[in-house]
């Protein structure tokens, strides 16, 4: 098939790709004077897949809550022990973790960079899963799970999920429960490993000081000494999703001193793939910025206010089959902020978006990005991210610039819906 | 020139660093403002950040100041604290995309530099003290920062070690302040503070990215203008040799409505940055509780299935080791013990060649990737004017690849237990 070469002169990079014969897709950036290389081996596979038809099998099957999650921890363990060993041996830090829709395994290291991608490559084609080290990994998820638990930020950001949505996986905490898990064996994690770890629904990013010809020799030839079962098109299954929010306010009691307040948007139909998913993200988050950043009047006018502190954030996520922004904070007084942002979004929808403002919050976006491709990290989590979604990373600043005022307007009036809203608050306790 | 090109030039009242590398895709900027934590003005100093960031003499409030780096591309500036040893630093940072990767060149270099400069030096006032409406914004925003501590279980926890350990000295002091002073500071007292600081402070000035080191020396020269009577170079007191010496361990409970519960446990190192054995020190760390081969991970985690995060940590300039894991809080006196058990096996030299060898790949690893970082490579740099050394990346590496077994082991034997503290759940174990 061989290897493609993507110019992006304005950005001063050259990326290269090669689909190899299984399916497994590879990219490789050079990144001279960096010490580091990172590499990430991703899945198409996350917390939301929980219902789909087992590769090679004709009936569907539901799997326990947190598997994908707890197959991630389970990978590392090998035979001859913890595959963390291997990498810290060649001086690499590796790690994991798992999303809605993706599980990642990446390391990082300033030297012997083949032999770790062999480690990383190998570890995760080559599960081993025995009814004991799954058992004994229960009690260290057990721990994680409580961990977030304790967490007000998480519980907060996962009970306005949970508000939004009334059937779909993506409100399902991506570690599951103490109960859930519990239920997890080895076979269970083989048949999904089975299905999801196929090369054809992964995606290998490598950047660093290194040469694409040879690191991708280097791939093609690890692969071709392994036999893989033919790629086959997975089935996942979803129950229809209403646009509607199933819960429009929620309150979670915590031992904290300071409340914390969010507000979420259901995006009602999240089906967009490839340019058009950019631009509706870029669009969304520039309305944020607008209507919401630092530099606007309705920011001065809640920090004034006494309503929110340096914590209040944004931000629009969308990949296919759920999309919601959410906005929000630490708060003293979470009933009024409320009010507040929603009149703020209403009067906002019926203004006219001024130019100057647009062109502000572009030019803000730009330099962000710009600041975020000196992380090789955010070039090969974030790539990869997008190319599951068929969007290319290094458009982000050209798509930027081909966005006019009414794009926001648009997004402004659909996205930003009364009945698409809903609020979680954590309070303090009462004793 | 060695891994970084490294220049120092001391000009009055500022000390400027630039390196010069075609790594980013922007420049930044990295002021670093020292000087001894003292209860008389911790809270005071920890206002001073919040104030700085406001407003400056051209642009008088946050949302003019915010316009102002939205219209640079999207610069950024953020100022935090730290502590690093008994000092309190306040750090400003900007970034500021590199105008070559932008389509219409803008001129933000000197734009940027002119910003921060007066971000320093010439601060939004009325009536010669600062804005009182900025003040007390601010204010607000501080105690909500010191009060969210508590929130988040960990960091409180942590905080309550120190707090313990450390009841007769100056580290113990937060680095936010006391909430409780933060109302009577008023906007005279603040600004007398302030003019102490330009005076006083010694300040570091960190330029990195794409530049030229002359002409960025000449800049700092034309835009920082300090006061005449500035002196800048009071040596400061941040060696505390005389540590306290231990006699018994203080054991401190707090109970509270937690999942799981949080335990922390400070050492003395009687070693810092400075002194000869620190790199013995820092390998100590590595194979007690700095990496997922450590033996804190191994024994705590992947052996007892006791915890999700076993860790240790340690701080360069004030001579500790911190050890933090969450545990069930029927697992106290388990875990407290294998804790202590791997102490001892340090001390006693059982460390085998693959940890020993593994520890030191990853210290070297771990350096090489910080430096990769624009803020990370600063921070390396900077442990030089914190501890009064000149120590190259070069001589780092180099001293942690001499580390012998032995003086692990001795310094291993210097390390004492000081204080444990534990924040257990409240009688329910959640479900």
């Amino acid at each position: 098939m061989g290897i493609k070469t993507f110019e992006f002169e304005q950005l001063d990079e050259t990326l290269h790709f090669e689909e190899l014969e299984n399916g497994l897709k590879v990219y490789v950036l050079e990144k001279k004077g960096f010490n580091k290389t990172y590499a990430t081996f991703t899945t198409h596979y996350g917390s939301v897949d929980n219902h789909f038809k087992p590769l090679g099998k004709n009936e569907e099957v539901k799997v326990p809550d947190g598997i994908a999650h707890f197959l991630e921890h389970k990978l590392f363990e090998k035979e001859h022990g913890d595959v963390f060993q291997d990498f810290s041996k060649q001086g690499a830090s590796a790690n994991a973790f798992t999303t809605f829709n993706r599980t990642a395994y990446l390391f990082s290291t300033t030297s012997d960079v083949k032999k770790n991608l062999t480690t990383l490559i190998d570890f995760v084609q080559e599960p081993y899963f025995t009814e004991k080290t799954v058992e004994k990994e229960k009690g260290i998820i057990g721990q994680e799970i409580r961990m977030y638990d304790d967490n007000p930020d998480w519980r907060v950001y996962f009970g306005l999920i949970e508000n939004m949505y009334h059937h779909h996986p993506v409100k399902i905490d991506i570690a599951g429960t103490e109960k859930s898990i519990a239920e997890i064996t080895k076979d269970t994690l083989y048949e999904c490993y089975e299905t999801f770890y196929h090369p054809s629904n992964m995606i290998l990013f490598i950047v660093g000081p290194i040469n694409a010809s040879e690191i991708l020799d280097f791939v093609r030839e690890n692969q071709s000494q392994k036999t893989f079962k033919e790629k086959a098109h997975i089935e996942r299954f979803f129950e229809k999703e209403p646009s509607s929010v199933a819960k429009a306010e929620k309150i979670i009691e915590m031992t904290v001193q300071t409340p914390k307040c969010y507000i979420g948007f259901k995006e009602a139909a999240p089906n967009r793939n490839g340019k058009e998913l950019m631009r509706h993200e870029l669009c969304v988050n520039l309305a944020l910025e607008m209507m919401l950043g630092k530099s606007s009047p309705n920011y001065e006018a809640l920090y004034e206010e006494g309503l929110i502190d340096q914590t209040f954030s944004f931000d629009y996520t969308e990949e296919y089959g759920f999309g919601f922004s959410m906005l929000g904070g630490d708060t003293q007084s979470p009933d009024e902020l409320v009010d507040r942002v929603s009149e703020m979004v209403e009067k906002f929808k019926q203004e006219s978006v001024s130019v100057d403002s647009f062109e502000r919050a572009r030019k803000k976006k730009i330099g962000a990005f710009l600041r975020s491709l000196n992380s090789p990290e955010f070039i090969a989590n974030q790539f990869t991210r997008y190319a599951f979604n068929e969007m290319d990373l290094f458009d982000v600043i050209p798509v930027f610039e081909s966005l006019e005022v009414n794009d926001v307007e648009e997004v402004l009036q659909n996205h930003f819906k009364k009945e698409a809203m809903t609020v979680c608050q954590v309070r303090k306790k009462k004793s | 020139m060695g891994i970084v090109n490294h220049e120092k030039t001391d000009l009055h009242g500022i000390t400027v660093h630039t390196i010069e590398t075609k790594k980013y895709k922007t420049t930044s900027f990295i002021l670093q403002i020292k000087e001894a934590i003292d209860e008389k003005n911790v809270t005071k100093r920890a206002l001073l950040s919040f104030v700085l960031q406001s407003g400056t003499k051209d642009f008088p409030s946050s949302k003019e100041l915010r316009s102002a780096l939205d219209d640079l591309y999207g610069a950024t500036l953020h100022a935090d604290l730290s502590k690093k040893g008994e000092n309190q630093v306040i750090s400003i940072r900007m970034e500021v995309a590199n105008e070559k990767f932008l389509s219409n060149s803008e001129p933000v270099l000197d734009k940027a530099f002119h910003l921060l400069s007066q971000v320093l030096l010439a601060p939004a006032l009325e009536n010669g003290v600062f804005k009182e409406n900025i003040i007390k914004k601010e204010k607000r925003s501080l105690k909500q920062q010191i009060e969210s501590i508590y929130d988040d279980k960990m960091r409180y926890a942590n905080k309550r070690l120190l707090e313990e350990m450390y009841e007769t000295e100056p580290y113990r002091l937060n680095v936010y302040g006391n909430e409780n002073e933060v109302d009577a500071i008023t906007s005279k007292e603040l600004f007398d503070y302030y003019q102490e600081v330009i005076r006083n402070d010694k300040l570091d000035l960190y330029v990195i990215g794409d530049i030229s080191a002359s002409e960025m020396v000449e800049k700092v020269k034309e835009h920082f203008r300090f006061p005449e009577n500035r002196s800048g170079d009071k040596v400061s007191n941040n060696r505390t040799k005389d540590e306290k010496r231990i006699s018994e361990v203080k054991e401190i409970f707090e109970e509270q409505d937690v999942q799981q519960g949080k335990l922390h446990m400070g050492y003395r190192t009687y070693s810092t940055y400075s002194d000869d054995d620190y790199f013995a020190l820092q390998v100590f760390n590595g194979v007690f509780g700095g990496f997922s081969h450590s033996k804190l991970f191994i024994n705590v985690r992947e052996k007892e299935s006791l915890a999700y995060y076993a860790a240790s940590r340690f701080e360069s300039h004030k001579g500790a080791v911190f050890v933090m894991s969450g545990i069930e809080t029927a697992n106290y006196e388990k875990a407290v013990k294998i804790i202590k058990e791997q102490h001892e096996e340090i001390k006693n030299g059982n460390i085998t060649d693959s940890e020993f060898e593994q520890t030191k790949a990853m210290i070297n690893n771990q350096v090489l990737e910080t430096i990769d970082h624009p803020i990370g490579l600063s921070e390396v740099l900077y442990h030089n004017v914190v501890a009064g050394t000149n120590r190259t990346i070069e001589e780092w590496i180099e001293g942690i690849k001499n580390v012998t077994k032995e003086d692990v082991v001795e310094v291993a034997k210097k390390v004492t237990l000081d204080t444990i503290f534990f924040l257990k759940g409240a009688g329910t174990n959640g479900n």
